[in-house]
């Protein structure tokens, strides 16, 4: 589902000096639907920057990502936002979102952008995020003003809201009490039982033990640059 | 017999007016520009209208001048002598002896018949000024017919009074093309645009603009599918002639709170009196 | 894939007198896509717009729009009737400032009204029908239908100013600066109100800000203008995240963080 081959990336640092760093060079894996691998390599090492690549935000240089029909490197914008409307999720570490939408708003958003009618989207919010032990009396607040924790958890929620048959997920355990990471690998091997491909990066030694089932060192992509 | 060119205008200019006319009757609610004179009479006394009579009169011609229906009003009584001393015609009061009418403000209730001319005095010609200042802008929006915003004025009024309050210069629609002012005619006289035997001329000095309603022209009230137009008048009969479906004036005729209505079209009325019709205060005639 | 792009711009150019406005400006938008156009005062952004828009004759270039009757047509060359025409039922422009867009003499009803009218609508209570209803999409309350926009906020005219855009329905919308002179509060609520039309009727949009934070939340593509040339253009959290040219890596470094 996800197929990374002979992929490079280098940043060119215009306003300091022109100072070009390669950071990557021969990156190369694999990851089928029903699977999950986690990325590892010290801090620095390139995890976040291939999933960024990946994702699209990054620009690949040389080689190809596939993830489904789409050849992410080099894709057109339209192409990648198509990818995300339907085929690639991402939870990511941060939270992005216009202040003083409802959390339930903007945990339905990905559902309605494909089309599912609001009461619909909303109700699988309100499944997911009841789930996640998000208190229903926050569900129409902002979640910009919620703890960490509680963002990280929207956040999540907002992933797995849909079903998309490739899943990217940076540190989705990071910040979460022992109750609700249980919730969160629980998602996790669910999605892939449902024939996700899913790439992770868990910090949490215990977490990637339970649901990754190949591990990529990403410190070989970036030897001798 | 005066020293003054026949009425008043030299022949070079009445012929530029004359071509300004033929071209509003060629594209009917046009906006035609000419050059306008002065006057010897101020704006806002007809300049626009006296200068189109003058241009269309003829030695033979018989001319009747009314001010909102009256022929014995000042401004009336004024531009009828005006034209007696430059041009020596025949005046009339009778609506349907007249050969060319100047008016402001009214059409005569006798409908008008073919040969016959009627000239509007106009003060501001552009439908659309109140609001869209820029003349630039109007121009353009007539020529691309984006008359929404005459709608938009239509709507405001039903939003502010429950109905359209326009009550005179009421806009229309000329031959399905130009939305046009018709001068501040009650919208009473509006139905009687359309369609007449008789050539409508308007003239409006200080703006230096002629349009024209060429004989048997459609002409439609703007309105809305819901608030249709209506052309309203008091709920009175004359208290002179008792017409029931002619124009009225309102008259207080003391302090007390006495008041009658008049027809506001004193050849009519005066017509109507001769044939012995009455009203509530009538010293003569048949009514109680 | 069968569609087809729904505006396609190619090298438009505007100069004034020696001064570049904007040189060789190319790019596609295709249905449902927002894309902004970022760049400081000056660098052509506004210019751009305007010759898109109709309301400024570029020198040379083609702006072709998957008109819904003709199939593509050269909006540059079409007279002035169909463009306004299409300006006023399947384009929409928002202005920065709402005085531009709106008429301030005019109620709120009025003003939502006006395009209805002016393709057409004779029927009174289906126009006032369809006022309240855009009044409450963009949420001002139906009371204030016939309070004249001076009487409203500025946060409040710039969303009366949408609605009075989009009540046709159109299918792209220009809007110049929509949040600049806003309060970051109202500026927020209307980014919200935006994303969401945006999504419910399937609007295209070119969006000119100098705000990043705008972009990242509205557009998908992001098209980046320096001395009236595209610098960089791409998805926009690639050239957010990824900036390739000198300039927008500056322009990205310069934000300030919150």
């Amino acid at each position: 589902m996800i197929a990374v081959a002979n992929v490079s990336k280098s940043f060119t640092l215009h306003n300091q000096g022109s100072a070009v760093l390669p950071v990557m060079a021969g990156a190369a894996l694999r990851v089928a639907a029903g699977e999950c691998v986690g990325l590892i390599g010290a801090s620095g090492s390139g995890k976040s920057t291939l999933m960024r690549m990946i994702w699209g935000n990054y620009r690949t240089d040389g080689g190809s990502i596939r993830v489904g029909e789409t050849e992410v490197a080099g894709a057109e914008p339209r192409e990648i936002i198509a990818l995300r409307r339907g085929t690639l999720g991402y939870v990511s570490q941060f939270l992005r979102v216009v202040p003083r939408v409802p959390t339930i708003e903007v945990v339905a958003e990905p559902l309605m952008r494909l089309g599912v009618a609001p009461d619909a989207a909303r109700a699988r919010a309100e499944t997911v995020l009841t789930r996640l032990n998000i208190p229903e009396r926050l569900w129409t607040l902002s979640p910009t003003t919620f703890s960490g924790g509680e963002q990280q958890r929207v956040n999540i929620a907002r992933g797995f809201i849909h079903d998309w048959p490739a899943m990217l997920l940076d540190e989705p355990t990071a910040s979460l009490d022992a109750g609700n990471r249980a919730v969160v690998l629980d998602l996790i091997r669910e999605a892939k039982s449902r024939g996700s491909a899913i790439l992770g990066i868990f910090h949490d030694e215990d977490a990637r033990n339970q649901v990754c089932d190949r591990l990529v060192d990403v410190t070989g992509f970036s030897e001798g640059l | 017999m005066s020293d003054y060119n026949f009425a008043y205008l030299d022949e070079q200019t009445k012929r530029m007016i004359r071509r300004a006319i033929l071209k509003g009757v060629a594209v009917p609610g046009y906006q035609v520009p000419f050059a306008s004179r002065e006057m010897p009479m101020p704006y806002g006394w007809g300049t626009g209208g006296v200068q189109v009579t003058a241009a269309c009169l003829t030695p033979d011609d018989r001319l009747k001048v009314i001010d909102q229906g009256a022929d014995d009003t000042t401004n009336a009584v004024s531009i009828r002598k005006f034209f007696q001393r430059t041009a020596a015609v025949a005046v009339t009061e009778h609506t349907g002896a007249a050969t060319l009418i100047q008016t402001r403000h009214r059409i005569p209730e006798r409908p008008l018949i073919a040969g016959q001319i009627l000239v509007y005095q106009v003060p501001i010609p552009e439908p659309l000024r109140f609001l869209e200042p820029r003349e630039t802008e109007t121009r353009r929006m007539h020529a691309l017919e984006d008359y929404g915003l005459m709608h938009v004025k239509l709507y405001e009024d039903i939003a502010r009074n429950g109905a359209i309050a326009t009550s005179y210069a009421y806009p229309v629609k000329v031959e399905g093309r130009y939305v046009m002012d018709p001068s501040p005619i009650p919208k009473f006289d509006n139905p009687k645009l359309s369609g007449t035997p008789a050539l409508q001329l308007f003239g409006a000095g200080r703006e230096q603009r002629i349009y024209a309603i060429p004989p048997f022209t459609k002409v439609v009230s703007l309105d809305f599918e819901d608030y249709p137009f209506e052309a309203t008048k008091a709920p009175h009969p004359c208290d002179l002639c008792g017409d029931e479906g002619s124009y009225l004036d309102e008259v207080i005729t003391d302090d007390r709170g006495g008041r009658m209505f008049v027809c506001s079209d004193t050849d009519h009325c005066a017509s109507r009196q001769a044939e012995g019709h009455g009203g509530r205060l009538s010293t003569q005639g048949d009514a109680a | 894939m069968t569609e087809h792009p729904l505006l396609q711009v190619s090298d438009i150019t505007k100069t004034y007198g020696g001064r570049i406005g904007c040189a060789d400006v190319s790019f596609d938008l295709w249905p449902g896509e927002v894309m902004g156009i970022v760049g400081e005062s000056g660098s052509g952004k506004s210019t751009l717009l305007s010759c898109m828009a109709g309301h400024l004759a570029p020198d040379s270039g083609r702006v072709i729009f998957d008109t819904r009757s003709d199939g593509p047509r050269d909006v540059l060359a079409m007279n002035e009737p169909e463009r306004r025409m299409l300006a006023r039922t399947d384009w929409a422009f928002v202005h920065q400032n709402p005085r531009d867009g709106l008429r301030m003499g005019v109620s709120a009803g009025g003003n939502v009204g006006e395009r209805l009218m002016a393709v057409g609508a004779r029927h009174y209570g289906s126009i006032r029908e369809q006022a309240v209803d855009w009044l409450g999409r963009v949420e001002i309350s139906s009371d204030r239908i016939d309070d004249r926009p001076r009487q409203f906020s500025g946060g409040m005219q710039q969303r009366l100013q949408i609605a009075r855009n989009l009540v046709t329905g159109p299918r792209l919308v220009f809007m110049d600066e929509p949040t600049g002179g806003l309060d970051v509060s109202v500026q927020a609520r209307l980014l919200d109100l935006l994303r969401g039309l945006v999504r419910q009727m399937g609007l295209s949009a070119v969006i000119v800000t100098h705000d990043l934070a705008v972009v990242r939340l509205l557009a998908d593509r992001l098209m980046v203008m320096k001395d009236g040339r595209v610098v960089e253009q791409g998805l926009t959290d690639q050239v957010l995240d990824d900036p390739q040219h000198a300039y927008t890596q500056l322009l990205v470094s310069s934000v300030l963080q919150v």
